[in-house]
């Protein structure tokens, strides 16, 4: 059994240490705000919190997660108030079919932590989630958008 | 305002047992039909509740591209309803059937949602908006002539009495439906035609919304799959036994004649499973196929006699071409592309002997239908396709073929009353794509002595998507792909944008065995590179500008000249650029839309492309949503730049390569360039597509800035095969 704490509230788990976090996370705990895209950490649409950092799921095994503080998408806003980022993105309309954009907003969440006012090359070099739609223009304007916000986060 | 989510919710009732499928009829008596929320419906499109909620019904899937909310523009214009209280409803193709097809074509691709319903739509609004206002007419004892209604308020100023839809809505749906109706002239739109948010952000942004690998029912078990990596490959035997005795592996079991699956309680126990059943393929004779080969039969083509032809014009080319003062000649290539639709593909099967039901992404929930009536075996009154929201589309989910449908109903039968959701882990999904055709192609031109082009041939040597999955359509055209000829053709949707003298434009049809599939923008993305780049080597032989060149062939086509010469002034054409910066241009018709492409780049080191800026002007004839618009076409440039500078599925042993995004990328937003988009409709009858049409003018145009900035002309796609990187 492993012990997760996810989005607050911890629990057991009786998966195998080697499954990746994101299957986890989507079957046993039931999250599927957190999408699978690639298995290889390349797409970023698994994209989590452990504490804290931005990290993709799809290849962090779950035994490495133990005891650590997991935040998935369903768990970023505060209650009812939605993240800045979250509010970013609904006010600049940003997601297309959305599938990627659990992990970009998390992405995105992580690096306003580390950088609240980042520059268009900070965000080039943080942000390299795949979007096959192509939304990278508004999400820009967004992830701006949210740094000037006076919403904390 | 939200998406009322029609399909999750009735899956999981329908497997508790507790809602009949379809729509309800309990409370109206036998004339109302019921969304599912209970409220009347007044006409197929709309049904409107007690407190004045308004549930549009579209049945074009929702992917990415706005169609939903651009539909539900188009409906509550013509319904004069509060925007605010419009949610949308997906009918099932069940209910489609079972109602004669009242929503018409439920297919989500070529462009099509909005330009080709929105006139049912619309009407379907606006005889709403009558029978409510009747409705309320009759409630007040007045001449419904002497009503209005507004923002879901009708009102008779005469005696100063108002109502709301909703309170009028289960008189109205007891009324007969008018068949004829007036539209509105769409230079009065309020909300159509205006850049209103979309309906479905919400839940896009908390993790809420319900894609096709997110759903849950109870019992579901999750398959993972391995279908012979070579196509038309069957087969032979597999040995399970290292994986069955695997804690959480329920069953493997054998799918069609050419696939394995292991159902599990878990999809990773499942996928990890998958890789310790030992399998025996038959790959048959496609296994000797390569790249190699492949590129050697389309060369063959490139000079065949034998072609079908897409376009001709005017007296004879050959001799044109032979008496020209010069003669310029080039050769491109495109090659496989993979859709990688961020969401792998999958679909939740559940079949008992009387019912068989799938819940998942579709962009053609009648295609769905279909296969699952086919590999189910029963009868259509027992069948039925709940959608979910796509997590991309791009023409893989259209329905051609319904490939994993077909895998799901599958399995779920040799598990009967389980729901079995099948899912392909991104390696199968690289694997048994559909893919952009493999094209080359042959361009000749002839100019006279003053560079005025006399006479061009286009040889396009290649696949047919058509031949490969509507064999009839080209059966009926005496073996010609029409489509492939998409952007350059004789006439309609995709007419060549040029006036040449003497033109022929042919296609020497090669097909492979590698199957072919509709990948956004479809044939337009290969036709705008060769015809628009060789269109800049043909100014360059005639000592011309690039724009004025093409302005004089455009001389028969305003509308692609209007788009042309305001993509042209913005990007700032025949001013001088800033230093190190080079432009392109491009310009086709696609999809019944006007396009045109103006790119600047810098180039450093002869092979790291900046693409700075990429201007798109697009005349679609009306503009439903020009927020939507610009992002379509921002987006689209990602695709077709992705596809231009990365993009590749070479095959080896007759399968697929490239196995995931390390080997297939896809641009990130640090290479977005800035794109400055210009909707600029110009009404008239036909109405052109948005998702699509832009996509080809950015590859052109990048190409012909590229060849500016280093004097290298680029012919074979992608870019990097060339040692050409996107920064």
């Amino acid at each position: 059994m492993i012990r997760l704490t996810i989005n607050g509230k911890t629990q057991q788990v009786d998966v195998d240490p080697n499954t990746p976090l994101l299957w986890v996370i989507r079957e046993q705990v039931g999250l599927t705000g957190t999408k699978y895209g690639c298995g290889i950490a390349q797409c970023g649409a698994c994209t989590v919190h452990i504490d804290g950092a931005a990290v993709r799921s799809c290849s962090f095994p779950v035994s490495a997660a133990a005891g650590k503080k997991i935040t998935t998408i369903e768990g970023l806003a505060q209650g009812n108030a939605l993240h800045k980022v979250q509010q970013a993105w609904i006010a600049n309309d940003v997601p297309q079919c959305g599938y990627c954009q659990s992990g970009m907003i998390m992405a995105v969440a992580a690096l306003l932590k580390e950088k609240p006012k980042p520059t268009d090359a900070d965000i080039d070099a943080a942000i390299t989630n795949i979007c096959r739609c192509g939304t990278f223009q508004q999400v820009r304007e967004a992830i701006h958008a949210a740094a000037n916000a006076s919403v904390k986060a | 305002m939200q998406i009322n989510r029609r399909t999750f919710i009735v899956s999981t009732a329908a497997v508790t047992g507790g809602l009949a499928l379809g729509f309800r009829l309990p409370f109206g008596g036998p004339s109302v039909a019921r969304a599912q929320d209970g409220s009347p419906e007044v006409g197929v499109w709309v049904a409107i509740g007690p407190d004045d909620t308004v549930n549009i019904r579209v049945v074009r899937s929702e992917m990415g591209q706005g169609t939903i909310t651009g539909l539900a523009q188009l409906v509550a214009e013509e319904l004069d309803c509060d925007w605010s209280k419009v949610r949308i409803e997906y009918p099932t193709p069940g209910e489609s059937v079972k109602r004669k097809r009242a929503w018409g074509d439920f297919s989500t691709g070529g462009s099509r949602g909005i330009r080709e319903s929105h006139e049912y739509v619309r009407k379907g609004g606006a005889a709403a908006r009558v029978m409510l206002v009747q409705a309320a007419a009759t409630q007040w004892k007045v001449p419904a002539s002497e009503c209005t209604a507004s923002n879901s308020v009708i009102t008779h100023a005469a005696s100063k009495r108002k109502t709301t839809y909703g309170k009028v809505a289960e008189a109205a749906a007891r009324l007969p439906v008018p068949q004829d109706v007036t539209l509105k002239d769409p230079k009065t739109w309020k909300i159509a035609g205006k850049p209103l948010k979309r309906l479905d952000t919400r839940d896009k942004v908390n993790g809420k919304m319900i894609y096709g690998i997110d759903v849950k029912m109870p019992g579901l078990l999750n398959a993972a799959i391995k279908a012979c990596p070579v196509f038309g490959g069957t087969l032979k035997s597999f040995d399970a036994s290292a994986a069955s005795g695997i804690k959480g592996v329920k069953k493997v079991v054998q799918v069609g004649n050419d696939a394995v699956a292991v159902v599990a309680d878990s999809w990773w126990t499942a996928k990890t499973a998958l890789e310790k059943v030992s399998i025996v393929w038959d790959e048959g004779e496609n296994a000797k196929v390569s790249s190699a080969t492949i590129a050697e039969m389309l060369k063959a083509g490139l000079d065949a006699e034998q072609a079908f032809v897409g376009n001709q014009n005017g007296g004879n080319v050959k001799e044109a071409l032979a008496g020209a003062a010069k003669r310029v000649e080039a050769t491109y290539a495109y090659p496989f592309q993979n859709h990688a639709c961020m969401e792998p593909m999958n679909i939740t099967a559940r079949y008992t002997p009387e019912k068989c039901e799938v819940w998942g992404p579709t962009q053609n929930g009648e295609a769905a239908f279909a296969a699952v009536l086919e590999a189910s075996g029963l009868p259509a009154d027992k069948v039925d396709v709940y959608k979910t929201m796509l997590g991309g589309g791009f023409g893989r989910r259209g329905g051609y073929p319904n490939d994993y449908v077909t895998q799901a109903v599958l399995i779920a039968k040799q598990m009967p009353g389980t729901p079995i959701k099948l899912l392909w882990s991104r390696e199968e999904d690289m694997l048994h794509g559909r893919y952009h055709p493999v094209m080359q192609c042959k361009l000749v031109g002839g100019l006279d002595a003053s560079g005025n082009l006399t006479g061009l041939h286009m040889r396009i040597s290649g696949q047919s998507i058509l031949a490969a999955v509507r064999p009839e359509v080209v059966q009926a055209q005496k073996g010609r792909d029409p489509l492939s000829f998409q952007g350059v053709f004789e006439s309609g949707e995709h007419q060549f944008s040029y006036s040449v003298p003497n033109l022929l434009i042919d296609h020497a049809m090669r097909n492979t065995h590698v199957p072919p599939g509709f990948w956004r923008g479809v044939n337009i993305n290969q036709n705008a590179i060769f015809i628009e780049c060789f269109m800049d080597e043909l100014a360059e032989a005639a000592g011309q500008d690039a724009l004025e060149f093409r302005r004089k062939l455009l001389a028969n086509n305003p509308r692609g000249l209007g788009v042309l010469n305001a993509a042209a002034e913005k990007i700032g054409w025949g001013k001088p650029a800033p230093q190190g910066v080079y432009r392109g241009l491009s310009v086709l018709k696609a999809f019944n839309s006007y396009v045109a492409g103006a790119a600047e780049i810098t180039v450093e080191g002869g092979n790291k492309v900046k693409v700075r800026r990429i201007v798109g002007a697009t005349d679609p004839g009306y503009a439903v949503n020009p927020a939507q618009i610009e992002r379509q076409v921002a987006g689209s440039f990602v695709y077709g730049l992705s596809a231009l500078f990365f993009q590749e599925c070479t095959v080896k042993d007759g399968r697929i390569e490239q196995t995931n995004f390390h080997e297939y990328n896809s641009m990130r937003i640090a290479q977005m360039p800035k794109v400055e988009t210009i909707s600029m409709p110009t009404g008239g009858t036909v109405w052109g597509g948005i998702g699509e049409p832009t996509i080809c003018v950015a590859a052109p145009a990048v190409l012909n800035a590229f060849y500016r900035a280093t004097g290298k002309r680029l012919r074979s796609i992608p870019l990097k095969n060339q040692g050409i990187e996107l920064v």
